[in-house]
């Protein structure tokens, strides 16, 4: 498989992916500037996490101007997989390519720890390894996660299983307790209509090998892996 | 020349936990008069136009486009002529 | 022309040292050229006090890639090709008067430390010291700083691996806010600053030039705060998107192998940064201030030279090469102007366009006067070492409450409401984060890891500064010691008073020369550091703060150990005591005999031979396997340490040997070179050989279980009571 990891100016977790997609999972990858246009021979785009722009006016705001924009979104209605984490997860959304916003956690403060996410649909290219209902440990690194959409488009997310993951306590129950960020409905990861363009805040990437403290990452990736094959 | 003041502020409906935070700030200063905060971006941009109308429908597209995201954001704008400093 | 009292004030010069410059030069310098003397010739870049001391320091090590103070920051190897860059900065003064970005910056000029040397910025640190938490000001100042750090440090995409946080009225006025910052490089890869080849141009890159900051080095480093407060420094506004931005490019940059030189701008902006990097190649330079780009309309070259705007770069490049670099920077819609060159003639000259506004030669400027002054012993320290420790009652209520109200003091408490806030996991190498001993990153392409720690106890050294910098170097070196990491080399950071008081002058001078001691007793030496002095309040000094910022390394990174107890019935011990007896005098300078006893008396006390010992063979028995915990007895004893290895393993302990003496002082006493351990009870018989080889003392406290500290008699508190305490502790302090 080949992975694109895109890089903006500000982006940090690139690297972070692109070790884990060619490292611990031995696919191909290869980084893809921001101002490039070129997404010729990959299989898959993985948009990182990190401040691009610095995440100056709104996160993601300035990044969707990006000229690869276009570009990701020409990939995406041909039906290939787009992985936002954290900041790409803002830009999906500033790129109306996700619905919804993501706005400042609600306590105001940037937070960084190990949070319990609930999947809420293993239907998706990117959870089918996974079973409905399991809790995943994966950690979260964000100041802006906080999930807004209106009353309709909720609804409609719900109504069409597009809500993948949501936080939750370690046993699988969605309480307030367990929401890290004020998130609506504790959502932490949605999907759009089309099944292939993923967003979530928790940083899959960072855990991926048993050192770093845990590996429920690999079952996002492995799910891909497991579509493209 | 002229001189854009650009206010973007959340939608009402959407929850403002830093306006909240002002608020109770103010509160605990003893500032009682205060009922609400909504906290928001103030912008102030230069436009090099010939025309106020053409400043204005400037002024408007960035907003669309840039300066707010209508998801959660609503915005207004004043646009003033202003004499460059020599 | 003389020169006016009022404006060598401003530059912090004494009228003996602008005497000394007009007989070095043989004429009066210009109003520009007295401000490069007073930035060139401060505390901050000149250690006109601190030098001759600093030379106390070992500095010798078969590792040392870089002598220290010959570049930005120090440099070690550690094999497969790779070596390890690292320096701890103070921006003390800047927090003080804006706690938000002053802390901000503070990171951003350690990184530009690191990333100046082509080395890629892989952890940060931070040792923070403020004022105590119920006054609404300093909990002002530690939120700000907090907030600053997470702000600057998050966006760059740097972990923050680790640090120290305390609270003491001595730095009400006064917070301590040091950054260290860790930077990975390959060896042959290193970058200088040193300029050379005539004829080479000087490019600045980066933010534009505006009026922030000037006389930060002169004025802010060599005054007290109060006095600060009075000229009202612009305060300096980071652009972490700039600095993320500049680390890519400059190490971009650094890979192609075109730079001749990179040098950050810091302290004393451009003047530092290009004079500094001119005298290490011994050469000369020209540079035109029309050519910097600026933020701000009228700036004098005055006010461009001193400018400490944040997030520039200068680097030396062949003419040929020019494009190839420019092309970089564009890449990164980053501006950059040539802004001079590199001359041959010894001499710094600046011009405004065609005209020639100073001229200098560079040795005179990089060649401030040293002072040695006579230290005196300040006349507390009679009263604090008189003091009788057996005249303490002991607490009525026992140690069950005493231990509870000493895990939720803030200076013990869990500090994870700091670090929840700075990204500690990204560049996905932290195998242990904040809270532990150390911090321990994988090196990745190797099996290696490396460790880091991050000391420092003002209160020891306020009770005897020797002694307490001792300590501080043997605790940052222990630290190292329970991850199981071999110490490589130390950084430091001195935040005292005003040297050119006398008692400070000896707090200053007895602190290096026990923390030199202590480094050669430990054979590691001090590679980089900073000197932040001037730290005080109504002529009130803090109190003498080294801090010192440890590397270490693991060459097998699987060989690592942590805080957390494990498993029931591994046998929990004691190493550095053969027996656990309660000494009044190991209570002087304790957490508990100022949180109980509202006291800071009594002299702490250390053994460098034992230390030694002990530190080996802890990382011994962790690279042979044979512990599952280890935990270094610091801040609040024995019972602390305990409790706080439960706290991690979230499992309890039954303590069963007899306690000798009083209760509190083998509890609460914090008597050095300690070390708790827990080892599986089949592991026992290895451990005895071992320990028995390296000649150190133990004894068997009790075992790993349950669900509850007990010790006979003694103590028995809740496993989930403890917990409340140490982590509801701080966020209690910030609400109250």
């Amino acid at each position: 498989m080949r992975f694109g990891v895109v890089v903006f100016p500000g982006t940090w977790s690139d690297e972070d992916c692109y070790h884990v997609v060619k490292s611990v999972l031995g696919q191909e990858a290869r980084y893809v500037w921001h101002k490039d246009r070129d997404l010729s021979g990959l299989d898959c785009l993985i948009l990182p996490g990190g401040f691009s722009y610095g995440d100056y006016l709104r996160t993601g705001a300035i990044a969707r101007f990006s000229p690869v924009m276009e570009e990701v979104e020409r990939f995406a209605r041909r039906g290939g997989l787009v992985l936002g984490i954290c900041n790409g997860f803002q830009i999906l959304c500033e790129a109306g390519m996700l619905p919804g916003a993501l706005m400042r956690n609600d306590h105001l403060q940037f937070r960084c720890q190990w949070v319990n996410l609930r999947v809420e649909s293993s239907r998706t290219p990117f959870t089918s390894e996974c079973k409905e209902g399991q809790v995943l440990r994966i950690p979260i690194s964000h100041g802006e996660g906080n999930y807004y959409a209106d009353a309709d488009t909720l609804a409609s997310l719900r109504a069409k299983g597009q809500v993948v993951f949501r936080y939750c306590t370690p046993g699988g129950d969605i309480t307030p307790e367990a929401n890290p960020n004020g998130s609506l409905e504790n959502i932490a990861g949605i999907i759009n209509a089309q099944g292939n363009v993923l967003g979530m805040m928790p940083h899959p990437e960072r855990c991926c090998e048993a050192s770093l403290g845990g590996t429920d990452g690999r079952f996002i990736f492995e799910s891909m892996l497991k579509v493209l094959a | 020349m002229f001189l854009a003041r650009v206010y973007v502020t959340l939608k009402p409906t959407v929850n403002d936990p830093q306006g909240k935070t002002i608020l109770g700030g103010l509160k605990t200063l003893g500032f009682d008069l205060a009922t609400e905060v909504r906290a928001g971006k103030y912008l102030e941009i230069k436009l090099s136009s010939p025309e106020r109308t053409l400043a204005e429908a400037a002024v408007e597209e960035m907003c669309r486009k840039l300066l707010a995201n209508p998801v959660i954001e609503s915005y207004r704008y004043e646009v003033e002529e202003v004499i460059p400093r020599s | 022309m003389p020169v006016s009292k009022e404006v060598l004030d401003q530059v912090a010069l004494s009228q003996a040292e602008y005497d000394l410059i007009v007989q070095r030069l043989g004429r009066d310098p210009n109003y520009l050229e007295v401000g490069l003397f007073g930035s060139l010739w401060s505390e901050h870049c000149g250690y006109k006090h601190s030098k001759l001391l600093l030379r106390e320091f070992p500095s010798q090590s078969p590792r040392l890639l870089v002598m220290p103070g010959a570049e930005n920051a120090g440099v070690v190897d550690i094999g497969d090709g790779l070596a390890v860059v690292m320096k701890v900065e103070s921006h003390n003064h800047p927090s003080a008067v804006e706690p938000f970005q002053g802390a901000a910056t503070g990171v951003g000029g350690i990184v530009r430390d690191i990333f100046t040397m082509g080395a890629r910025p892989i952890a940060l640190l931070n040792s923070l010291r403020f004022g105590p938490l119920d006054n609404p000001q300093n909990r002002y100042l530690f939120g700000g700083v907090v907030g600053g750090i997470s702000w600057y440090g998050n966006c760059i995409g740097v972990p923050d691996v680790g640090g120290e946080v305390c609270f003491s009225s001595s730095y009400a006025g006064n917070p301590l806010v040091n950054a260290m910052c860790v930077g990975l490089v390959e060896r042959d890869k290193l970058m200088r600053s040193r300029a050379s080849g005539i004829g080479n141009l000087l490019i600045l890159v980066g933010a534009d030039t505006g009026r922030d900051g000037i006389h930060g080095a002169s004025g802010l480093a060599s005054r007290t705060f109060e006095e600060e407060r009075e000229m009202r420094p612009t305060v300096q506004v980071g652009n972490p998107f700039l600095e993320k931005v500049l680390i890519e490019a400059c190490l971009e940059m650094a890979a192609t192998g075109y730079l001749v030189a990179m040098q950050d701008l810091g302290a004393a902006g451009l003047t530092s940064s290009v004079i500094e990097s001119a005298a290490k190649g011994g050469v000369g330079v020209t540079i035109d201030v029309a050519r910097v780009p600026r933020r701000e309309e009228g700036m004098t070259p005055y006010e461009v030279m001193l400018s400490e705007s944040q997030e520039r770069m200068l680097v030396v490049v062949s003419q040929e090469h020019e494009q190839d670099v420019v092309k970089v920077f564009q890449k990164w819609d980053l501006e950059s102007s040539v802004i001079g060159r590199v001359t041959d003639d010894g001499l710094v000259r600046i011009f405004e366009g065609e005209t020639l506004v100073a001229s200098l030669p560079i040795d005179i400027l990089t060649d401030p006067p040293l002072y040695r002054l006579k230290g005196v012993p300040p006349s507390y320290l009679e009263e604090t070492r008189g003091f009788d420790m057996e005249s303490l009652s002991l607490p009525p209520e026992g140690a069950g409450p005493v231990l509870l109200r000493l895990l939720s003091s803030p200076n013990i408490a869990s500090k994870e409401w700091v670090y929840r806030q700075y990204d500690h996991q990204v560049q996905t190498n932290t195998l242990q984060g904040p809270g532990g001993d150390a911090a321990v990153l994988r090196v990745k392409g190797t099996r290696k890891a490396i460790a880091l720690s991050n000391d420092g106890n003002g209160r020891y050294c306020y009770l005897d500064p020797f002694v307490g910098g001792a300590i501080a170097v043997a605790e940052a070196c222990r630290n190292l010691a329970c991850v199981g990491a071999e110490p490589l080399a130390l950084t430091d950071c001195l935040n005292f008073g005003n040297p050119e008081r006398l008692e400070v002058y000896y707090q200053l001078e007895e602190c290096i020369r026990g923390m030199a001691q202590a480094c050669r007793a430990l054979d590691v030496p001090v590679i980089s550091g900073n000197v932040s002095l001037y730290n005080e309040t109504r002529g009130e000094a803090v109190w003498p703060t080294p801090m010192v910022g440890g590397l270490g390394l693991l060459e097998e990174s699987e060989r690592q150990c942590a805080t957390a107890f494990r498993d029931g019935g591994d046998v929990v011990l004691l190493l550095g005591a053969s027996q656990v007896r309660g000494d009044a005098s190991s209570l002087g300078g304790s957490e508990y005999l100022e949180v109980v006893h509202g006291r800071v008396a009594g002299v702490p006390s250390i053994n460098l031979d034992m230390e030694v010992r002990v530190q080996r063979l802890c990382r011994r028995a962790i690279g042979e396997g044979l512990l599952k915990s280890a935990h270094d007895c610091s801040d609040g004893g024995l019972a602390v340490a305990l409790a706080e290895s439960c706290i991690a393993g979230g499992i309890g302990f039954k303590g069963a040997c007899a306690v000798g003496g009083r209760w509190d002082a083998a509890l609460f006493g914090e008597a050095q070179s300690r070390i708790v351990v827990s080892v599986a009870s089949g592991d026992i018989p290895r451990f005895r050989a071992l320990a028995r080889e390296q000649g150190v003392p133990w004894v068997e406290l009790g075992r790993v279980g349950g669900d509850r500290l007990t010790w006979d008699g003694l103590l028995d508190v809740p496993l989930e009571s403890l917990e409340a305490a140490w982590r509801g502790g701080l966020e209690k302090a910030l609400t109250r």
